[in-house]
């Protein structure tokens, strides 16, 4: 029972790994992690991704392992559920609805049926108190959890800041600069502090804190670098603690070995302090981790340590203080320059990763293939000082040749390389051919290779586009130095400018005869053999944004936006505007499978996505309110294996997803078909449901202000790509009079009506579906309100004018 | 407060000896405290850890350890290879007893004080037998090769346990016999440095704790001869170490400066097993810890900086107030400075010289705040060397500046000094009666007619100075029922028919000069006399005690004043109270009556008796708060403490004329600047 499919957006992966610390299974095999909304259970023999499990509706904040049952997992998450997984087949055994947030979760072996948790205190903002709650034994899989009771009040968020000591005899919690012990046995609280005075240093308010598994010890880490060791606590006056420093800045994270012989820490410095026996004389470091150390765990046999950073990555360690393995996820990088590029030999995503890297992302592990040194510079942590980072990569077609930019921003003397790199097949990796100082004058805006699917090696051609106002064409030569280890080399070959404008993108055509380089408001459009200028297009007023040709049957499209907002579609045969749409396109990606280009637009604080074929001036696909945030980038990733998609909307996806990066997370957009298993995981936030509008309408000349959009469209449009006057004037003169308004509101009623019916159709089987498109359609259509601002009047105006409007399209 | 003129004097060069060994006693009465330069000192903390008596040092003779044994009876050993008994009611050095061994490093008692360890350098450990009037000595001991740097005495007096270079060792004591030798550099591989055992304690359930060179405190087990824990405290030496009475607390110094706690903890809520792990550390000094003592409720260091750090457990103090706080003591607990008011001089005191200064003169007035310039700058007159190995007891300048009076262990000299314009001359006095030195302290009549030498036995000698340059003794006071210890401060009165002298058993006795007899005594107080002095016009002797409690007692009448009785029955201010430097000197100004001038190290302070006394509520120091009033709330807050804490350290202050005060400060900088550089220690960030 599949039914309609219905597309979505999945965060698919990039979330953060140091989200809460992991934990190793029983039998340190594997390696459970949260990731988002998401568990991720690795191998730690193979680093592989074994398992995803998904299930919250908002982000999983801790695990724990069942202490009573090592093959059971518990997790809480921010949508206020406990659930309890079987791992190693990864389904959910239990889900418990405690009702209010929980931020962090504790299972201390010594209790039989309560877990303790972290949640908001009712009626106070910014209040947390520690909660036990009892989960019931009861059968059945949904379980109401209801039976809180508060073990300490005013704690802190962070799950690191509150531990249980040994055997569950007392719990610690740390905020500011108190600490504070409950001996559950003996029903006391004891309540310590440190002075709050305020160093050179930084402050030394506790930052998190570790329980000796065998003593009575507390570890506490401090935010001016100092880990305090306290004992006989349980006395309130006779109290004691001995301090160990080493950590220049806050110590994000302790953690005890199992025997407590040891105790681990790390913080920034992005180097893990193993400390022997309490002794601030006896101390190991593993330095060099790359970057900074967000949790610590131990393995519950003591051989392995892991620790998550916050590159996304983990690191498993020896017990000897041996780096052994890591997971890389994708790394947040501050600014990705470079946008998403799809690496064509490993169908990886590339983008940068740590300062002066490229990563390369595999996007069906969620985890980083590897990282090449572009820059190959030492990076200096040092806020202020302007290092060299990669900004543009273009790989061909084949993925044998790599080029990349890198600049240094530096005001008085900037820094410029243009670099290409050859795969090399003996080592899987690629090698530094040419380098290119100062290729342009200016910052390189764009960069592009002649996709050949021919492996005719001297037809591959780089073209940059700069700043100093000029395109150049660079092209392999035989090398004649006899001295030279490689073959070939690369040069420029041509220059090419026009009207002393900034070049601001460039594009080749699928069959590599054509390069469209646009120029500020212009296009142009070169031969790529003679390198003469074929033609020009433009759209004023606006500056082009980008640029792309359309592919398979559309390839005689060239496909334009600008910054003022107008998707713009030429023919290159008669050189003339094939069509235009007003809207505010963010992002052009053209599918190199199929004729489909993606645009997002960004509108009113919504990004929406709108699919389209050049050769048709509607859209086949629209998702509006894909996510709040601003669509930054977005890259269609081709699949291993064409999908069989039912639905004719969702063609597009047939061959390659879409993917795209907010705010650094990955998202899909996917169709899955709706079966009850995807329904039951499906209680995703993100997930919307499609729309089955006749969306025509929104790719309609628009207008913001009053005056006519057809006397706009006139004035806007460049006179030579403008028809003949016969055929505007009764477009003109139409645009001037009034249509009546009954008939246009009956019209777009009945579109609604038709809508809701089909939605009935689609999903009469599941109530959940019917809830969640109408949740989603009412905001849609107000929005559609909201954006056009417009009376139904006016609407129907509008729809004329487009029948016109293409009319005259037809009629060439 | 009242404007005054200050000479601001920073010249007094003097640089306190370092502390090299401390004793408490079995009881914690009493710390014992020798400096580098042979001075030992006796601070009581009873009386609020008050330095009550100061044995002045002697060129040859260093003391590298100090025990108490049979009572309170203090024994000394150092390299000269003696052991010396000190007299504590005369306050001198016994005849020293050879160890015949060598120099000797280390000392200890027995836990019933009967016995003495020595160890020599020759590797020997001996026994002596405290006897009455001496000690005898009884045995050696196996004798190794290496110097005896430390030893304890195990609490069942069986055994001795010596620490040594590279090596510790258990002797039986009946037998003699070594029964066991430990190499505690056994674990340490491929070092060649030689490891030191600087300290070392016996612990009754059979442990012997070391600190040796390497950083390491290491708890052996000296039956097997095995290593039971090692905590390395520090990355240099750990040069000394004490335990608490009940086993379960040890302090240990390094030379770096940091002083660490190690307590014996239980490892989990209520059981048995405990451990030893490092606590809290404290970096008071800035050199080496050379000694360590734990008394019941305080950890007690002394460095090489000169600094005697008392640092209260808190977890031991039962209220908080004096007790808990942190003292540190550089400077002594009195007088080393005498000032000439006529003649506009300073003694300075130092341990083997004088130094006699006259201070500048400016003719210009400023507002408050404002520097001077001077238009004569002050001017070293004249340097006293005191001849032979003894160092200084006491010194005095007569007020007219003519007599310079000081007294070593066994001697006391007086010169006459003669200003012919801006020349000076010392002629020594030839023939000064025969008073039984040492003096313990001199002070001049206020007509600079005679002079009053403070003696053993409670007496005081009234000698009476001749021009042009003689003296003769005039009489001897003794308070009538007699008194075994020494007189350590005087007080004569301006119009020279009182004196009043205070002895080790903190009795006021008050003379009449007139008639050189006994007046009255003052009703005891159960606590040491730091200052006195007797007022110029009402002749009311003014008292501060250890405990910072201030008395005025009227002489003609034989009774405590009203305001004193006042005082007492209001109490002083809290913060007065919790104080942790006694007063050392106290005047009077002439001009205004009810005006008494008193400092300590750290503030100097006008006690106006016209005022009301301040309650617990009010601010204590409000000095800068009342500059910022105006003049009728200023009315409203007044009250009888004006404190300045402008001039710190400060060791002497006094009024010259009306208004013009001198100050004598030694910043702590000047100090440091003057010893070795400390063990350079990598700081981060630097």
């Amino acid at each position: 029972m599949v039914a309609a499919a219905a597309l979505r957006v999945v965060r698919c992966g990039g979330s953060s790994l140091h989200g809460a610390r992991a934990v190793f299974s029983a039998d340190s095999k594997y390696l459970l992690c949260v990731s988002g909304d998401f568990v991720k259970m690795y191998s730690l023999a193979t680093e592989e991704t074994l398992r995803l499990m998904g299930g919250h509706a908002d982000l999983v904040t801790s695990i724990q392992l069942n202490p009573h049952n090592h093959m059971q997992l518990y997790s809480s998450s921010l949508d206020g559920s406990i659930k309890l997984w079987d791992f190693m087949d990864g389904i959910p055994i239990k889900t418990f609805t405690v009702g209010s947030k929980l931020l962090a979760l504790y299972t201390p072996a010594s209790f039989e049926d309560s877990v303790f948790a972290v949640i908001p205190k009712s009626g106070e903002r910014d209040t947390f108190q520690l909660v036990s709650i009892k989960l019931t034994k009861a059968a059945g899989q949904d379980l109401e959890a209801k039976e809180l009771s508060v073990v300490l009040d005013d704690v802190d968020v962070s799950p690191k800041r509150i531990a249980f000591g040994r055997e569950g005899e007392y719990v610690a919690s740390v905020k500011e600069v108190n600490l504070q012990v409950y001996f559950f046995k003996r029903k006391q609280l004891n309540r310590f502090s440190v002075s709050a005075v305020k160093t050179k240093s930084g402050n030394n308010h506790f930052t998190c804190i570790a329980c000796h598994p065998k003593e009575d010890c507390i570890a506490t880490g401090h935010a001016d670098g100092k880990i305090r060791l306290w004992r006989n606590f349980c006395h309130k006056k006779e109290y004691t603690f001995s301090t160990l420093h080493w950590h220049h800045d806050a110590v994000m994270d302790l953690t005890f070995s199992i025997e407590g012989t040891s105790l681990l820490s790390g913080g920034v410095e992005s180097v893990l302090v193993l400390w022997h026996n309490e002794s601030d004389c006896q101390k190991d470091f593993l330095p060099r981790l790359g970057s900074a150390i967000e949790y610590i765990s131990m393995s519950p046999d003591g051989a392995l340590c892991c620790t998550l950073h916050t590159d996304n990555r983990i690191t498993i360690i020896n017990s000897n203080l041996r780096f052994s393995k890591s997971i890389q996820g994708l790394i947040k990088s501050t600014d990705v320059k470079t946008g998403l590029v799809v690496d064509p030999r490993t169908k990886a995503l590339v983008l940068n990763g740590e300062p002066g890297h490229l990563q390369f992302y595999c996007l069906q592990s969620d985890q980083q293939l590897f990282s090449l040194d572009i820059v190959q510079r030492q990076y200096i942590h040092q806020a202020g000082l302007s290092q060299a980072d990669l900004v543009k990569v273009a790989f061909d077609a084949q993925g044998k040749w790599l080029a990349t930019v890198e600049e240094r921003e530096d005001v008085t003397d900037p820094e410029l390389q243009l670099k290409l790199w050859c795969y090399d097949d003996k080592t899987q990796s690629f090698k530094l051919n040419t380098r290119i100082n100062m290729p342009h004058e200016g910052h390189i805006t764009d960069l592009c290779f002649r996709d050949m699917d021919e492996s005719e090696e001297d037809s591959l051609i780089l073209v940059t586009a700069g700043r100093d106002r000029v395109f150049k064409v660079w092209v392999m030569v035989e090398d004649t130095d006899p001295e030279a280890q490689q073959s070939v080399s690369w040069s420029c070959d041509f220059v090419g400018s026009y009207h002393n404008y900034q070049a601001t993108n460039c594009c080749f055509s699928e069959d590599g005869s054509l390069l469209a380089v646009s120029f500020e408001e212009t296009v142009t459009v070169w031969d790529s053999v003679t390198w003469d200028l074929k033609c020009t297009f433009c759209h004023p007023p606006g500056k082009i944004r980008n640029i792309c040709f359309g592919r398979l049957t559309c390839s005689k499209y060239l496909i334009g936006a600008t910054d003022y907002g107008f998707l713009c579609c030429w023919n290159l045969l008669t050189c003339a505007l094939e069509w235009s749409a007003y809207l505010n396109v963010l992002v052009l990606q053209p599918d190199p499978l199929s004729e489909h280009i993606a645009a997002v637009s960004w509108l009113s604080k919504e990004s929406s996505l709108f699919v389209f074929k050049p050769n048709e001036p509607w859209p086949i696909y629209i998702q509006r309110n894909l996510c709040k945030e601003k669509i930054q980038l977005a890259a269609f990733v081709p699949r291993d294996e064409p999908e069989t998609v039912g639905s004719e909307k969702h063609c597009w996806l047939r061959r390659s997803q879409l993917f795209f990066l907010t705010d650094m997370q990955l998202a899909v957009e996917e169709s899955l078909p709706m079966t009850p298993f995807s329904l039951l995981l499906g209680k995703h936030r993100h997930q919307q449901s499609q729309e089955d509008l006749d969306l025509g309408k929104l790719v309609v000349h628009n207008t913001h202000k009053q005056d006519s959009p057809a006397v706009k469209e006139l004035l806007h449009t460049p006179a030579h790509v403008l028809p003949s006057a016969s055929f505007l004037c009764p477009v003109f003169i139409n645009s001037l009079l009034i249509s009546k308004d009954n008939k246009s509101d009956e019209e777009v009623d009945d579109e609604v009506e038709m809508e809701s019916e089909k939605t009935e159709d689609d999903s009469d089987e599941e109530r959940d579906v019917t809830e969640m498109e109408q949740e989603d359609t009412n905001p849609m259509e107000l929005l559609g309100e909201m954006t056009y601002k417009l009376s139904k009047s006016q609407e129907k105006e509008l729809r004329k004018i487009r029948k016109m409007d293409y009319s005259w399209i037809s009629a060439f | 407060m009242g404007e005054f003129e200050v000479h601001r004097v920073r010249f007094f060069g003097l640089v306190p000896a370092g502390v090299r060994c401390l004793a408490c006693t079995p009881r914690g009465g009493r710390l014992a405290l020798a400096r580098t330069d042979g001075t030992v000192e006796i601070y009581n903390f009873a009386a609020n850890y008050f330095q009550e008596k100061v044995i002045p040092g002697h060129e040859v003779r260093s003391v590298e350890s100090l025990c108490w044994a049979a009572g309170e009876r203090l024994f000394g050993a150092g390299l000269s290879g003696d052991i010396t008994e000190y007299d504590l009611l005369g306050l001198r050095a016994e005849r020293p007893v050879d160890g015949c061994g060598g120099p000797i490093w280390s000392m200890a008692a027995n836990s019933s004080g009967t016995q003495l360890a020595i160890g020599c350098e020759d590797g020997s450990v001996k026994l002596f037998q405290v006897v009455p009037g001496g000690i005898q000595f009884e045995r050696n001991l196996d004798r190794r090769k290496g110097r005896i740097l430390c030893l304890s005495w195990h609490p069942s007096d069986t055994h001795i346990a010596a620490g040594s270079i590279d090596a510790l060792r258990v002797l039986d004591v009946s037998s003699g016999q070594t029964v066991q030798r430990i190499m505690v550099n056994y674990h340490v591989q491929k070092v060649k440095r030689e490891c030191v055992v600087w300290g070392i304690a016996f612990l009754s359930r059979g442990t012997v704790v070391t600190a040796d060179s390497f950083g390491r405190v290491q708890f052996w087990d000296w039956q097997r001869g095995t290593l039971s824990e090692s905590h390395t405290i520090s990355t240099s030496a750990a040069l000394s170490l004490a335990v608490s009475e009940e086993e379960n607390s040890i302090i240990v110094g390094t030379s770096t400066g940091a002083t660490y706690q190690l307590q014996l903890l239980p490892v989990k809520m209520g059981s048995q097993e405990t451990r030893w792990v490092r606590t809290k550390p404290f970096q008071h000094h800035t050199h080496d810890v050379r000694a360590v003592a734990h008394s019941p409720t305080a950890l007690i260091s002394g460095g090489l900086d000169a600094q005697l750090v008392i640092r209260p457990l808190m977890e031991k103090v039962q209220r908080k107030g004096y007790d808990a706080a942190l003292r540190k003591f550089t400077f002594p607990h009195r007088r080393l400075v005498s000032c000439a008011r006529k003649a506009r001089l300073l003694l300075f005191q130092f341990s083997q010289h004088l130094e006699l200064w006259r201070l500048g003169s400016t003719n210009e007035t400023g507002k408050d705040g404002e520097v001077l310039p001077l238009c004569r700058m002050p001017e070293h007159l004249v340097q006293l060397k005191s001849k032979g190995p003894e160092h200084i007891y006491c010194s005095c300048v007569s007020p007219c500046g003519s007599w310079v009076a000081y007294s070593t262990a066994s001697r006391f000299h007086l010169y006459r000094v003669q200003h012919e314009g801006d020349s000076v001359s010392v002629r020594k006095v030839p023939k000064v009666p025969k008073v039984l030195p040492p003096a313990y302290q001199l002070q001049f009549s206020s007509d600079s007619d005679s002079l009053f030498v403070a003696s053993a036995q409670g007496s005081v000698h009234v000698l009476q100075l001749l021009e042009p340059g003689g003296c003769k003794h005039l009489h001897t006071l003794r308070p009538p029922s007699g008194s075994p210890e020494a007189v350590y401060l005087l007080a004569p009165s301006a119009d020279g028919q009182w004196l009043a002298a205070v002895g080790g058993d903190w009795a006021i006795h008050i003379y009449n000069l007139k008639g050189f007899k006994h007046h009255c005594a003052v009703p005891t107080y159960s606590c040491a006399v730091t200052a006195l002095a007797i007022h110029p016009l009402t002749n009311n002797l003014v008292i501060a005690y250890s405990d910072q409690q201030l008395f005025e007692f009227s002489i003609p009448k034989k009774q405590y004043t009203a305001w004193s009785r006042m005082v007492q029955n209001c109490g002083l201010h809290k913060v007065w109270l919790e104080r942790d430097s006694p007063i050392t000197h106290i005047t009077f100004n002439p001009k205004s009556p009810s005006h008494i001038l008193l400092h300590d190290i750290y503030m100097f302070c006008i006690l106006d008796k016209s005022l009301p006394l301040p309650d617990n509520s009010a601010l204590l120091m409000n000095q800068s708060t009342l500059k910022q009033l105006p003049e009728t709330a200023r009315q409203r807050q007044l009250h009888a403490f004006k404190i300045c804490k402008k001039f710190q350290p400060l060791l002497f202050a006094d009024l010259l004329d009306n208004n013009c005060l001198v100050m004598v400060e030694r910043p702590i900088m000047d100090i440091k600047t003057q010893l070795p550089l400390p063990i350079q220690q990598k700081k981060f960030g630097t």
